[in-house]
C-alpha cells in the first residue's frame, strides 16, 4: 500500500505527459499555452482543428489500446499462471486478424474490417474454450496448448491470405498485422470496456493475487477457482478484441507492462491493475507520438516503436533486480 | 457435536481404493496422526477432507453441515490446509505471502487491515522469519519455503488444522518446534489438528490419535495408546518394526 501511492501518482504524471507530447508535437508543433488555448476555450482556430481532429482522436485510441492490452496481458499471466504469457498467446488476434484481413482482401473497409476482426476474435474465443474446456478439467497447461495451437492454425491462414492477396491493399494489411493506429476513427464502445473491465477486476483482485499461488492453494483460500477462471479467460478475451480491432496486433506492450510492474513492485493485483492500465497507456501514446515523428512525413507502424522501446527498457530492468533482491 | 466427521467415506484413486466405508468422529482437542505408505493415499484422504477434492462417496461433515452444502469461503474459514507444494511464479515478499491466509476473512473491496498485519507478523514470528520479511518467496531455501506456507496457515487460524507432512525440508529444531507450536495452540485452544507423519516417533509423540491406511481400503485407527503397535505399525508399512522401552516412552526402529 505505502508503496503504490507514488507510483500510481508517478504514473499519473506520465500518463499527463504523454497527453501533453501527442498534443504538442507533429509537422506544426505547439505550445502548451496553444494547446490549453485549443482544449479550453472556444476560438475557432488552427490549433483546435489540429488537436481536435487529428491528434485527440489519435492519442486517444493509442492510450486506450494499450490499457486494454496491458490489463488484458496482466490477467492471462494470471489465468495461465506464466510471466511470459501476453493478450495474444491464446489467439485472439490472430483469429481476428484472419477475419480482418479477409475482410481487407475482399476490398471492404472502415466498420467492416473492425467488425470482422471483432467477429473473428469472438469465434476464436469460443473456440479455445470450447476446445479447452470440453472434458471438465480445465488446467492452465491444456488452455494454454489448445491456445497456442490454434493461434498457430490462424498464423498460418494468415500466410495464406497474405500470399494469395492483390498487391493493392497488401501494404495496409502488413501494418495492420504490424499493429497501426493511423487512419481509424475512435470508438467510444473500447474506453466503456476498459472502465468496465477495471471496475471488475479491482473487485476480484485480491483473488487474483491468490490464485496466482496454485489452484489449490487458492481453493484452500476459499477462492471458487472454476468460475473466476472462466471469468478471467472471458475478460481478457474481451479486452484484448477490443484493443486488436482498434490498432490491429501492437506486440509487446501486454508482455511487458505488467511484467515492468511485477519487478518494481511485486505482485499485489490491487496495485499492478490501475498501475499497468496507466503505463501500458502511456507507453503506447508515447510510442504512437514517435512512429508518427521519427520519419515524418512517413508514418511507422506503432508495434515497431514499442519493440524498440520495450526490449532494451525491459532487459535492463531484468539484469537490474536480478543483480539485487527480484522483488525490489 | 463432532467438529470434524466423515460418514461411509469412500475414495479411490485410479481404481485403487484409499479408504471403504470409513466412519469416524474428529474431536475438538485432539491431535490425530495418518500414516501410511508412499501413494496410499494420505494426501488424497487430506484433500477431501476439506473438500479440495470432491469426487467421493459418503459425506464430510463440519460441526454437522455437510461441506458439500457449504460456501468455498465458509469452509476455508473453519478448516485449513498446508499443501505439499508451493507455486511461485510470480515475485511475492514473504509478508504478502503469509497475508493471503487472512483472504477467507476479508470482503471483495477490503483491504488487509492492521489486525491481520499483526497476526501475519505473530505467525512469521513463530516460525521464526521474522528477519526475512520483505525477502522474495523465490529466493528461499526449501526449509523457508515451508515455514512460510506453515505460517500463512497459522494466519489463516481455522479451528480444523490439516497438515500435510509438515516436515519435509524441515531441520530438526524446526520440527520439534513447529509441531509442538500445532500441537499446544489446538489443545488450549480445542482446535483439531489433522496431520500426515513419516516419522512414526513424531506421531508418538504429539499425536492422541493415529489413522493407519493399510491399503486397499483398509485402515486402523484409534488412541494411539490403544492402535501404535509394532504389529499394526508392521501391517501398514509392510516392514518389521520393533517397539522400545525408554523409560516410559516407546520408541519405534524399523529392523
Amino acid at each position: 500500500m505505502q508503496k503504490a501511492v507514488p507510483l500510481i501518482f508517478t504514473l499519473i504524471i506520465l500518463a499527463a505527459l504523454s497527453f501533453s507530447a501527442a498534443f504538442s508535437i507533429g509537422s506544426i508543433s505547439l505550445s502548451l499555452e496553444q494547446i490549453s488555448i485549443a482544449l479550453f476555450s472556444s476560438d475557432d482556430d488552427i490549433s483546435q482543428t489540429i488537436i481536435w481532429e487529428l491528434r485527440a482522436p489519435r492519442a486517444y485510441i493509442a492510450f486506450v489500446t494499450g490499457s486494454l492490452l496491458s490489463l488484458a496481458g496482466l490477467l492471462m499471466q494470471v489465468l495461465l499462471r506464466n510471466p511470459l504469457a501476453d493478450p495474444y498467446i491464446l489467439g485472439v488476434s490472430s483469429g481476428s486478424s484472419v477475419a480482418a484481413l479477409i475482410a481487407m482482401a475482399t476490398g471492404l473497409s472502415g466498420y467492416w474490417i473492425s467488425g470482422s476482426a471483432f467477429a473473428g476474435a469472438l469465434i476464436s474465443i469460443l473456440l479455445v474454450f470450447g476446445l479447452s474446456h470440453r472434458n471438465g478439467s480445465w488446467n492452465p497447461s491444456r488452455l494454454l496448448l489448445t491456445g497456442v495451437v490454434i493461434a498457430a492454425g490462424w498464423g498460418a491462414m494468415i500466410n495464406f491470405i497474405l500470399s494469395t492477396a492483390p498487391d493493392k491493399p497488401l501494404r495496409g494489411m502488413l501494418f495492420w498485422l504490424m499493429g497501426d493506429i493511423n487512419n481509424i476513427t475512435p470508438e467510444p464502445a473500447s474506453l466503456i470496456v476498459l472502465v468496465a473491465g477495471f471496475i471488475v477486476t479491482m473487485l476480484i483482485a485480491r483473488q487474483l493475487n491468490i490464485l496466482s499461488r496454485g489452484d489449490l492453494q487458492a481453493i484452500a483460500l476459499g477462492v471458487s477457482v472454476k468460475p473466476l477462471r472462466i471469468s478471467l479467460f472471458l475478460l481478457a478475451s474481451v479486452l484484448t478484441a477490443f484493443a486488436v480491432i482498434q490498432a490491429g496486433s501492437v506486440g509487446f506492450i501486454g508482455l511487458i507492462v505488467p511484467h515492468m510492474l511485477r519487478l518494481i513492485i511485486g505482485s499485489d493485483h490491487r496495485i499492478l491493475i490501475p498501475s499497468s492500465i496507466l503505463l501500458g497507456g502511456s507507453l503506447l501514446l508515447i510510442s504512437d507520438t514517435l512512429a508518427r515523428t521519427i520519419i515524418a512525413p512517413q508514418q511507422l507502424p506503432v508495434g515497431v516503436i514499442t519493440a524498440f522501446i520495450g526490449v532494451p527498457f525491459f532487459l535492463y530492468l531484468l539484469n537490474k533486480n536480478f543483480d539485487r533482491n527480484p522483488v525490489k | 457435536m463432532s467438529l470434524l466427521s466423515v460418514k461411509n467415506l469412500s475414495i479411490s484413486i485410479a481404481n485403487k481404493k484409499v479408504c471403504d466405508s470409513l466412519t469416524i468422529s474428529f474431536e475438538a482437542g485432539q491431535i490425530w496422526g495418518v500414516l501410511g505408505c508412499n501413494g496410499i493415499g494420505k494426501t488424497t484422504l487430506l484433500h477431501t477432507l476439506c473438500h479440495l477434492r470432491i469426487e467421493y462417496e459418503g459425506d464430510v461433515f463440519i460441526k454437522n453441515e455437510n461441506i458439500r452444502q457449504m460456501k468455498r469461503k465458509d469452509i476455508a474459514r473453519q478448516i485449513g490446509i498446508q499443501l505439499q507444494h508451493s507455486e511461485d511464479p510470480f515475485p511475492s515478499t514473504v509478508l504478502d505471502t503469509v497475508l493471503t491466509g487472512r483472504h477467507p476473512y476479508i470482503s471483495n473491496w477490503q483491504w488487509e487491515d492492521e489486525k491481520d498485519l499483526e497476526k501475519a507478523k505473530a505467525a512469521l514470528d513463530v516460525v521464526e522469519l521474522t528477519e526475512l520479511t520483505e525477502r522474495a518467496v523465490n529466493n528461499l531455501s526449501g526449509g523457508e519455503r515451508q515455514r512460510v506456507t506453515l505460517a500463512t496457515l497459522i494466519t489463516q487460524n481455522p479451528e480444523i488444522f490439516l497438515l500435510d507432512e509438515p516436515n519435509s525440508h524441515l531441520d530438526l529444531h524446526y520440527q520439534i518446534k513447529l509441531l509442538k507450536h500445532f500441537a499446544d495452540y489446538a489443545k488450549t485452544h480445542n482446535h483439531l489438528l489433522i496431520m500426515s507423519l513419516h516419522d512414526i516417533n513424531l506421531a508418538a509423540r504429539f499425536c492422541t490419535h493415529v489413522l493407519m491406511l493399510t491399503g486397499d481400503g483398509g485402515e486402523i485407527s484409534g488412541p494411539v495408546d490403544q492402535v501404535l503397535t509394532a504389529e499394526n505399525l508392521t501391517r501398514t508399512f509392510k516392514h518389521p518394526i520393533n517397539e522400545l522401552m525408554d523409560s516410559d516412552k516407546k520408541i519405534y526402529i524399523p529392523a
